[in-house]
């Protein structure tokens, strides 16, 4: 009896979270805020919710992982979360930062994610991300400059064999 | 008094390119496009470092203040929004610089799905395109792409714009198999796809009988699916005999369009003939 109570709550709960704006919880001890809008149709193939929320945690993961890559000017750490030309792009910029003695720190706060398109074949899903981020320019380990950016990103990504992984990646003003 | 008006008009667009940053040292435009030559106007004297910072891209320039600081072709060329920071001589100043994608389509992502299709089948071949500027920046504003599928039956287009850059597209494969040519282009840019045709499932199924001594030769005709075209070789067919209350079978796999067996000839029996989910027709011996 206990169980069914149990079942049925949790299924309420999913329902709820399905049709209604919620928060996610990230790990990190800074965890920004996220919002996930509700995914009324994606084009051409069902989104189910296992795959909504795989796709989310790995798009915030792919955003921490990013932060400790520039910030540690470690492109290694880049292959985890982002492959193809988001992947290049971003390794090139570490390359760039280690070669002219910079680092940055980028500091997500929040986003606001809608998934908007899901490829027939189910090969791609695109979302868009008004986030909210924090970064900071470092040269030579001196803070030269610290801003809040808020801005609007459009990124893609692939499934591979253990999780979605970000393969493009781009921004524009809101 | 309307060429005031175009001054003033003249004068805002001037200003809204132009992001001055507090205090007047940096002066960097909002807006460029990817790989486009800019300059950013510094004032004041000094050294001081000049940095444009994104995820995409970083850039680091010692310059004297005072100087017009020029950016060549091609030195800033990812799309993205940039921190512009100019660092020295006593004063930090920031500027947000956003860097847009060409929008001329240079290339295309083009996923065409599945490789084989059945014939003659509503909505089943589907195509997305990622639509690319020339840095492989995803062009975000709409961006109108063709769909054409072409082979022996004809030619069949399907016109979209892209949306958040991609546009996708369902199409329906043709009645006649064959290899088609599956074609997405924006402006002057093509990807081309081969799509195979494969006959769909057999149509119809129909048998004849021929006595030859103590046995039957069954044989079927022509086996084609419901466009008419015929079905692959190798396609199992089963003939099925009943006779007495005990049933033999046997699997024939088609062989130049037809299927082709032997099986006791027993009075009274029922042979019937049947592949995939279609029924043929049945025929009882001993019956003329």
């Amino acid at each position: 009896m206990y169980r069914l109570i149990q079942a049925t709550c949790l299924r309420t709960l999913l329902l709820l979270m399905s049709s209604v704006l919620f928060a996610l919880p990230i790990p990190g001890s800074e965890q920004p805020t996220v919002r996930v809008e509700p995914t009324n149709s994606v084009g051409p193939r069902m989104l189910e919710q296992q795959t909504e929320s795989a796709v989310v945690r790995d798009y915030l993961l792919a955003w921490q992982t990013m932060g400790k890559a520039f910030e540690e000017n470690r492109a290694d750490l880049l292959a985890a979360y982002f492959v193809g030309v988001a992947r290049g792009k971003l390794v090139d910029t570490v390359e760039e930062q280690k070669k002219v003695g910079m680092s940055t720190r980028y500091r997500d706060l929040s986003h606001d994610l809608k998934l908007v398109f899901y490829s027939p074949e189910g090969l791609s899903v695109q979302l868009v991300d008004r986030v909210e981020y924090e970064v900071q320019v470092l040269d030579h380990g001196d803070v030269k400059a610290t801003q809040r950016i808020r801005c609007r990103y459009v990124a893609v990504l692939t499934p591979t064999e253990v999780r979605w992984e970000v393969r493009l990646f781009q921004a524009e003003p809101e | 008094m309307r060429t005031r008006v175009k001054f003033f008009l003249g004068l805002l667009c001037l200003a809204s390119t132009y992001a001055l940053a507090a205090g007047g040292a940096l002066q960097a435009p909002a807006r460029i496009e990817a790989g486009n030559p800019f300059s950013i106007a510094t004032t004041g004297s000094g050294k001081a470092v000049l940095y444009i910072v994104g995820p995409q891209q970083v850039l680091r320039r010692e310059i004297q203040l005072g100087d017009n600081v020029s950016f060549e072709h091609g030195d800033l060329h990812n799309a993205g929004l940039y921190l512009v920071v100019l660092a020295g001589s006593g004063a930090n100043e920031t500027a947000q610089l956003e860097v847009t994608a060409d929008h001329q389509a240079a290339k295309l992502s083009f996923l065409a799905n599945p490789s084989r299709a059945p014939v003659d089948q509503r909505d089943g071949i589907s195509g997305v395109v990622y639509v690319f500027d020339t840095f492989h920046n995803l062009i975000l504003q709409p961006t109108p792409v063709e769909f054409r599928i072409s082979g022996a039956a004809g030619t069949e287009t399907r016109n979209q714009s892209t949306r958040n850059g991609v546009a996708w597209v369902r199409m329906n494969s043709a009645p006649q198999s064959g290899a088609a040519q599956f074609i997405a282009a924006a402006g002057s840019v093509t990807e081309k796809r081969v799509i195979q045709q494969v006959p769909g499932d057999p149509c119809h199924l129909r048998m004849t009988a021929q006595s030859s001594g103590p046995h039957i030769i069954l044989q079927t005709e022509p086996v084609r699916d419901c466009s008419g075209n015929a079905v692959p070789d190798g396609t199992v067919v089963t003939f099925t005999e009943t006779y007495n209350g005990k049933q033999s079978t046997v699997d024939v796999p088609l062989k130049r369009d037809v299927a082709k067996t032997e099986l006791p000839a027993h009075e009274g029996a029922v042979i019937s003939v049947a592949t995939g989910v279609v029924m043929g027709n049945e025929i009882r011996l001993g019956e003329k």
